[in-house]
């Protein structure tokens, strides 16, 4: 009753100030998506403009005397596309191997009937606190015989500890009762896992597979670290030389120097772009991800 | 005494078979286990070259021991207090400006209203954190060119005078402050907007029959309910403060900003990769990997006695 009263006036004496608060609100929250899109919108809009328009400052949202020459120049750039092959295929293979052994890891961690799977558990926790750093592991690479190799590149990073242990901790969450029955239908591990487990949790197996696609196309340090042959560089190292190391500018011909910055921006945007075509739809995974995550702690 | 043999036989056999019965979880674990022990037990035992001068011709085996040789070399060096003090106010910044601006922006989207424009906001503002760093830095770079870089054509416009931005030591903690800011302002959002979304409706509504306007209740139940997410979350920091994004600095880093922008991790690749000197890198490595990992029991035992939350 009192709050039936209470309620319709305490609306409208709020109204205003609150008016007010959401409009303030919507102000600072465009500013910020604003303040986040825009250096894409400009690397766009500069990768189209004219040389002398970069240089004297005139592109601000729009191409200035639109062209495409720029990226004509990219796109004849050798190594662009065997980097852009070298990155699909890094991120498409990794991501296999990735997702199977985070999978077999974390359901065998998870059953209670492999003895001595706490200590295992302990033993992969650990890694992620302590490890051995940058040089021992160039050197075990190297040891190894996997220095300049695509294999550099998917190895080293084959199981990422953290989500071992996220997926482990959403195995333990299956009913045992689920597994017993498919054992007594005549299922060993592997069918258990795979013809029951699986399908059941395809949502995280996405999730996890996102997070590792990502971290794939994105990484650009392994092959800093392993690789000095630029048939087998991915895309990141190609965007590293050409704007951050000036390769294109230094070694090229008078008309290359003439679009020096607009090639800079095309090629930011050449390497950009598949991210921000997928991400909007594989950003709700993402979210999840983070829940799930969240949870754990 | 046969008997007691015999009951230990049992259990052997009754072990093993148990063993048996998980055969194929352990031939699932295999591939796993064959990962961990060659790329992150292996190379903690290559931490011994830190204790050997290192030598390629002679390996691992039977290269010189050394002893604390290049522990004492990096600590009588110049490098010891600059790497460490870049990196802690690089953490520190971080800490100070980026954190609060996640929250608040968790708090600023967690009052609108229509779906559709949260929905929006939110896509936008995570964003960033999918491009790679080579892009952003790529960006950075970019924009801060004193000759073609937006950021001097403004300061140009405005009268000002053209920065080299990047070749100045003293811009460099902000620029990178604020590239990480633009990267996970949204991303480290989510955390605490999961949070907010956690605490009790009926807060809110007792707020707002004592006359809470929205500010107040922002402050008096907003955030005292978030209040242990953000206790937990720097705990959590505080056992990474030794780790900068150094494969990130590396990118922006240039021989004129070194002062500033060098943190272990590259200096660490410098020496070690680029100059050759494993041992003495790797001692370098192993002193911020034991320092980190230290901070990181600390951190937990922390947590743990605070809130009630803990790694393990």
């Amino acid at each position: 009753m009192t709050a039936g009263v209470l309620k319709p006036s305490n609306r409208i004496r709020v109204s205003t100030s609150r008016k007010v608060f959401l409009v303030i609100n919507t102000v600072l929250l465009l500013l910020l998506c604003a303040a986040m899109l825009y250096p894409v919108i400009f690397v766009t809009a500069a990768s189209f403009s004219e040389e002398t328009a970069i240089l004297k400052g005139e592109v601000t949202i729009f191409p200035v005397r639109a062209h495409i020459k720029a990226y004509e120049k990219v796109f004849h750039y050798p190594l662009l596309w065997r980097s852009y092959g070298n990155t699909l295929l890094y991120t498409g293979l990794g991501t296999l191997i990735n997702l199977v052994l985070t999978v077999c890891g974390a359901w065998a961690l998870s059953q209670k009937k492999m003895v001595g799977r706490r200590i295992l558990t302990l033993l992969c926790t650990f890694t992620m606190f302590f490890n051995g750093g940058m040089i021992p592991t160039f050197l075990v690479i190297k040891e190894l015989k996997l220095l300049n190799t695509i294999w550099a590149i998917l190895l080293p990073g084959a199981v990422s500890t953290y989500n071992m242990i996220l997926m482990r901790t959403f195995f333990l969450a299956i009913p045992q009762s689920l597994v017993e029955a498919a054992e007594l239908d005549g299922c060993n591990d592997f069918g258990v896992l795979f013809r029951i487990v699986l399908p059941l949790s395809l949502a995280s197996l996405m999730t996890i597979g996102m997070f590792y696609a990502v971290a794939h196309w994105n990484s650009y340090f392994s092959a800093v670290l392993y690789l000095s042959k630029p048939e087998l560089y991915p895309l990141q190292i190609i965007l590293r030389q050409v704007v951050l190391m000036n390769e294109i500018v230094e070694n090229a011909s008078s008309t290359e120097n003439v679009m020096a910055e607009g090639i800079k921006y095309a090629t930011i945007v050449v390497a950009m772009l598949p991210m921000l075509c997928v991400y909007p739809f594989v950003q709700r995974y993402f979210v999840k991800g983070v829940m799930i995550g969240s949870v754990k702690e | 005494m046969h008997k007691k043999r015999n009951a230990r036989l049992k259990g052997r056999v009754r072990l093993w078979r148990r063993i048996w019965a998980a055969k194929y979880l352990y031939l699932m674990f295999f591939p796993v286990f064959l990962y961990y022990a060659f790329f992150r037990y292996a190379p903690m035992g290559g931490l011994v070259i830190a204790f050997k001068d290192f030598n390629a011709f002679l390996g691992f085996d039977r290269s010189p021991w050394v002893g604390f040789k290049f522990f004492n070399q990096f600590f009588n060096s110049i490098y010891l207090w600059r790497l460490v003090r870049n990196t802690l106010l690089i953490n520190l910044y971080d800490l100070l400006f980026n954190f609060p601006a996640s929250i608040i922006l968790a708090l600023l989207l967690n009052e609108v209203q229509n779906k559709r424009f949260k929905k929006a906001a939110q896509t936008i503002t995570y964003l960033p954190y999918f491009i790679s760093s080579v892009v952003i830095a790529s960006m950075v770079v970019q924009f801060l060119s004193p000759s073609s870089g937006i950021i001097n054509h403004f300061i140009a416009a405005l009268g000002g005078e053209r920065q080299y931005f990047m070749t100045q030591p003293d811009s460099f903690r902000s620029i990178y402050t604020i590239m990480n800011l633009w990267k996970n302002i949204g991303w480290n959002s989510i955390i605490f907007l999961a949070a907010i979304s956690g605490i009790n409706g009926e807060l809110y509504e007792a707020c707002m029959i004592d006359g809470g306007g929205h500010l107040r209740r922002m402050w008096h139940i907003t955030l005292p309910g978030i209040a242990s997410t953000i206790v937990v979350l720097i705990i959590m920091r505080l056992g990474h403060v030794m780790d900068a994004g150094y494969e990130t600095i590396l990118l922006l880093q240039n021989n004129a900003n070194l002062e500033t922008s060098d943190v272990i991790g590259t200096y660490v690749y410098r020496r070690g990769l680029r100059g050759g000197e494993y041992s003495y890198a790797t001692a370098v490595g192993m002193f911020q990997s034991v320092i980190g990992f230290s901070m990181v029991i600390m951190a937990n035992y922390l947590s743990r006695r605070y809130s009630e939350t803990s790694l393990w």
